[in-house]
């Protein structure tokens, strides 16, 4: 076919008006949010002293952390799906989480313990938190990638690693509300590896599914 | 070069606010650039540079289909570009080469360069064949007879919003499928 048929034929077309990418991303997570909150329920659960944690900073802290990440991950991700974006300036964003993290080491640091620090590192969820922050991300990791599909990423590796970082923020955050290790130590160690490897199989799908 | 690019932004201001000439002005305006690229990538690349017409109408297609992603508030050149180099890489890698393509490929071309021994795209109208029937039928009735959308939905007894769905789901479908070959 010619150029001039082909330019002919898209400006027929100038009338499409393609939804923005941020939206489409909020509409599939939105819809994916329900299998991962019924995979939470069905083989989890809110921990039953959940009103008493509640008066532990600690307990506070990881929601904190786990949403920070998942709101910075998902601006983050939508600056990255414009093809001219540099991850510069962006990158920043994601320094808020980890921020509070190390606040929330510090703090613990400076408090006197009653456990011993390998108490409070391995907990007594660790195995739990590595299957189900990774299983209850899957479906949202899904989601952000069908979402970030209608951009235009020049990095589509790096924006599938921060669609991974946003998926497993969410899970991380239903997850929180179910363990009952608050040590910062425990969330800098397991969330930290679990959300790694979300992390890794966003950047492994992304860089196949977000070229465009 | 400064000029050439406001009237780029300018124009695809134009075409998002619904004016389908300002559109059409634009695309012709930044092929001469796009072809010129593409010609320097295949060169660099030791590819014949006959082939470029190609590359030029898969980033057309991109720039159409993710027109959504660029920023009314930020220059157009930039992005442009940006999509150009993206596609530009994609078609030396399936031809199986591995290149460095440089943004200034693009801002430094001078549309004026001689446009000689273009070989016809072939890419495009071999996956027209495959696309379901009717989006084929309305494809061809608007690229290849130059008919308006009002006469192809005249021509096959069609809405004319059934004929614009067609034509923008051929067009995301061809896409797909030149990515995938």
């Amino acid at each position: 076919m010619e150029t001039d048929r082909l330019i002919r034929t898209l400006a027929a077309d100038n009338a499409y008006r393609a939804r923005p990418v941020g939206f489409v991303l909020a509409l599939a997570l939105l819809a994916a949010a329900p299998f991962s909150v019924a995979m939470f329920f069905a083989e989890l659960g809110i921990r039953p002293d959940a009103m008493t944690a509640m008066r532990n900073p600690f307990f506070d802290l990881k929601f904190l952390v786990t949403l920070a990440l998942a709101i910075s991950a998902m601006a983050v991700s939508l600056h990255l799906s414009r093809p001219e974006a540099s991850a510069h300036g962006w990158a920043w964003l994601l320094l808020i989480p980890a921020g509070l993290l190390v606040a929330g080491l510090v703090s613990e640091l400076m408090m006197p313990q009653q456990l011993p620090v390998m108490t409070r590192l391995i907990g007594s969820n660790s195995r739990i938190c590595m299957t189900a922050v990774p299983l209850m991300s899957l479906p949202l990791l899904a989601a952000a990638l069908i979402g970030l599909r209608r951009g235009a990423p020049s990095r589509p590796a790096l924006t599938g690693a921060v669609a991974g970082l946003l998926s497993a923020g969410l899970a991380a955050t239903l997850y929180a509300s179910h363990c009952t290790d608050d040590s910062p130590l425990f969330v800098a160690t397991w969330y930290t590896i679990a959300t790694a490897l979300v992390t890794a199989i966003g950047a492994l799908v992304g860089s196949r599914v977000l070229r465009f | 070069m400064r000029e050439r690019e406001d009237e780029w932004t300018g124009l695809m201001l134009l075409a998002i606010s619904g004016d389908g000439a300002a559109y059409h002005r634009l695309l012709k305006a930044v092929t001469p650039v796009l072809r010129a690229a593409a010609r320097r990538g295949l060169a660099r690349a030791g590819q014949p540079v006959d082939q470029s017409e190609d590359i030029v109408q898969d980033i057309l297609l991109a720039v159409h289909l993710k027109r959504h992603t660029w920023d009314p508030e930020a220059p157009f050149a930039p992005w442009l570009f940006a999509i150009a180099r993206n596609k530009l890489i994609d078609s030396l890698r399936r031809r199986g080469r591995r290149v460095f393509v440089n943004i200034e490929d693009f801002a430094d071309t001078i549309p004026s360069e001689p446009a000689a021994e273009i070989a016809p795209a072939s890419e495009v109208a071999a996956q027209l064949q495959s696309l379901p029937a009717r989006q084929r039928e309305v494809l061809q009735s608007i690229a290849v007879d130059s008919a308006s959308i009002k006469d192809t939905a005249a021509k096959f007894a069609m809405s004319e919003g059934a004929v614009r769905v067609a034509l923008h789901r051929g067009l995301a479908k061809l896409t797909a499928k030149l990515r995938e070959q």
